[in-house]
């Protein structure tokens, strides 16, 4: 995996510096990232005391905490990219959620905790060699986001492959939950590696380590994946589903209440 | 955490009079960047350097024919009790139910806060809040295990918690209805619960006594947070003004009646305090509490919900109006606004969580009987 995620950073310093009028197209592309991370952040912050055990509470609330840490610095740079003065804060919290560009991935309800596992996987196997490239990418600030960011993915991964691998081949019971988690999420993994060659860094160069990273562990927790030929997406364009919206009337109730106060 | 620490010890040498109502107008601090509990911090840093030259100066003799004797003698030494030592049953049963009550409230203090994580109003606050839930849950681990060396297993513990058999501090069954519940939590609850806390850094118990050095550094990390959200609100707009205010008015007489009820109908202090598992009584910590707020409240510019609270020069201490103990009594019997709805989200985690830890469990155990046969093959070979 981190062979070829490095082959593929080689090749993208050249690509990021290609793009002429950086401005807009490096703008899209950070909000995304930063976007997913934010959405992940809450749908993860959710399960605050109401983890399976004590210890799941901690570990949960710590990748949370660690999707919002990217989500903060990739949108404060989203904001200084833009030139319009937006801050984090503004970008969180006074955008509506058809401009939004998370995946759909993230924005899904967190269902069971099979099904959260089964969201996690996916995010970290993508999450993962996308750090990795950009840490060694041209752009001097996506590159210090991407080498911090990488390693808590890195920790993301393990401990969501660890619980598929439990569910998966663990009872009866949690193999059919697992099963049926990886069956729903699964048709959501295509737009995370959809190809965009104007992109900074095109996301369908990550397929091959993703792919070997998840059909590792789905193999191991006696999964499979599911065959379907639906392939949601829009997240990238702002055309959402219909769960986002009411995640960000939550999000952004309070801050929203009460025009230019701070906090 | 590190700059805190520099900053208590700085502010407040290690034997400052911590009852001085006047510690924190004294340094001028008119800004929320100071050990808001009143040098308590510095009551720590001193319980732990006393913990270590008591294990320097070690334990004269042992236990021999006389174990009850030779505990006794080293309560008095102020030595620690070990888990392996000797120990009176009502003293371990009081340990057992005290330290699990203090990881049920930690566990239970979660839902509180942990109500406003998805609707924090800035980004950075959600990192603070989530960390400090957090914080909690590490917590409770901690203290089930200090309890584990007493030979209590945590599921046991759990299981009578969810079963309402054990209790957790009924502060935790009043709701959080607003933000500014956040920033009061941190100054007052935790403010309570460390001026409760700090005493128990002497406890006899060993494992104890650290455990509560370790958490009451974290706690006054939280306290100093929720004081600054609640300065932040007092010195923002008219709407968060009051949104303070009214949080102040609903948590101030809950918090007092945290330090239990009056010495008068206290039924566990007594012999805790000759054990020394307790060092204050119930009364003497509120008035240190109380002490504490006055001139904290003044800063914020927030009023604490007392007319009757004034400076009583006689007693060096200011008079205030106690606690509604009959509703402490109802809360605590399970009457409170929140009792039912605490209890029903913990159990409800617990049981929807039960498929998970079965799985886990299985998992292990398939594990461990892959590598089961391998093993016995090299003991034939």
């Amino acid at each position: 995996m981190t062979a070829h995620a490095e082959q593929t950073a080689q090749a993208v310093p050249g690509a990021v510096q290609a793009v002429p009028e950086a401005g807009t197209d490096r703008f899209d592309f950070v909000l995304g990232l930063a976007d997913d991370a934010l959405v992940a952040a809450q749908r993860l912050a959710q399960w605050c005391t109401h983890g399976p055990e004590m210890e799941e509470d901690i570990a949960l609330a710590n990748i949370a905490l660690d999707q919002l840490g990217a989500a903060r610095l990739l949108l404060t740079y989203a904001g200084e990219l833009e030139g319009a003065g937006r801050d984090e804060d503004a970008l969180a919290y006074r955008r509506d959620d058809r401009e939004f560009r998370n995946c759909l991935l993230v924005e899904l309800p967190n269902g069971d905790f099979a099904l959260t596992m089964a969201k996690l996987l996916f995010l970290a196997a993508y999450q993962v060699p996308l750090y990795t490239v950009l840490a060694s990418c041209g752009d001097e600030r996506l590159a210090e986001i991407g080498a911090k960011a990488r390693k808590e993915s890195a920790y993301h991964l393990d401990h969501a492959s660890l619980w598929v691998r439990r569910l998966g081949d663990g009872t009866d019971e949690s193999h059919r939950r697992m099963q049926a988690a990886v069956d729903e999420v699964w048709p959501y993994t295509h737009e995370l590696l959809a190809p965009d060659p104007t992109a900074p860094i095109d996301p369908a160069t990550l397929r091959v380590d993703f792919d070997s990273v998840v059909s590792g562990v789905l193999a191991e927790a006696t999964l499979t994946v599911p065959e379907t030929a639906w392939k949601p997406d829009g997240g990238r364009s702002g055309v959402h589903t219909e769960h986002l919206s009411y995640l960000l009337a939550e999000l952004q109730v309070l801050h929203r209440a009460h025009p230019g106060a701070s906090w | 955490m590190r700059d805190l620490l520099l900053a208590g010890n700085l502010l407040h040498p290690l034997e400052i009079d911590v009852l001085s109502c006047n510690t924190w107008g004294m340094y001028g601090n008119d800004f929320p960047a100071d050990d808001t509990a009143g040098g308590l911090l510095g009551e720590v840093e001193a319980a732990e350097m006393a913990l270590r030259a008591a294990a320097e100066r070690g334990r004269h003799g042992s236990a021999g024919a006389d174990p009850a004797a030779y505990f006794a003698e080293v309560v008095a030494a102020d030595q620690k009790v070990e888990p392996r030592d000797w120990m009176p049953e009502a003293y371990r049963a009081t340990l057992i139910r005290q330290i699990a009550q203090h990881a049920h409230s930690e566990i239970i203090g979660m839902q509180p806060e942990g109500n406003w994580i998805t609707r924090a109003p800035s980004l950075k606050r959600k990192a603070i809040l989530l960390a400090k839930v957090q914080d909690e849950a590490g917590h409770g681990l901690y203290l089930y295990a200090a309890a584990e060396t007493l030979g209590v297993s945590r599921d046991e513990l759990v299981d009578l918690l969810l079963a309402g058999r054990q209790k957790y501090s009924s502060i935790f069954n009043y709701p959080t209805l607003s933000w500014a519940d956040m920033g009061t939590i941190g100054w007052l609850v935790d403010g309570a619960a460390i001026v409760n806390q700090v005493p128990l850094c002497r406890c006899s118990y060993g494992p104890y006594a650290r455990a509560m050095i370790r958490i009451c550094k974290e706690e006054s990390f939280h306290q100093r947070q929720g004081y600054e959200i609640l300065h932040t609100l007092a010195h923002g707009t008219p709407a968060q003004r009051e949104m303070a205010q009214d949080s102040v008015n609903r948590w101030w007489y809950p918090s007092l009646a945290m330090f239990g009820p009056p010495d008068t109908d206290s039924t566990h202090s007594a012999q805790s305090m000759a054990w020394k598992i307790k060092r204050f009584s119930n009364d003497e910590l509120r008035q240190r509490f109380v002490d504490m707020c006055v001139g904290q409240a003044e800063v914020l510019g927030l009023t604490l919900p007392d007319p009757a609270l004034r400076w009583n020069d006689e007693r060096g201490a200011y008079d205030f109006t106690q606690p509604d103990y009959a509703e402490l009594m109802r809360v605590i019997k399970g009457a409170g606004p929140c009792n039912r709805q605490r209890m029903e989200h913990r159990r409800r985690a617990h049981r929807e969580g039960a498929w998970v830890r079965a799985a886990a469990a299985a998992y292990a155990a398939k594990q461990a009987n892959k590598k089961e046969p391998a093993k016995q093959k090299e003991k034939v070979a």
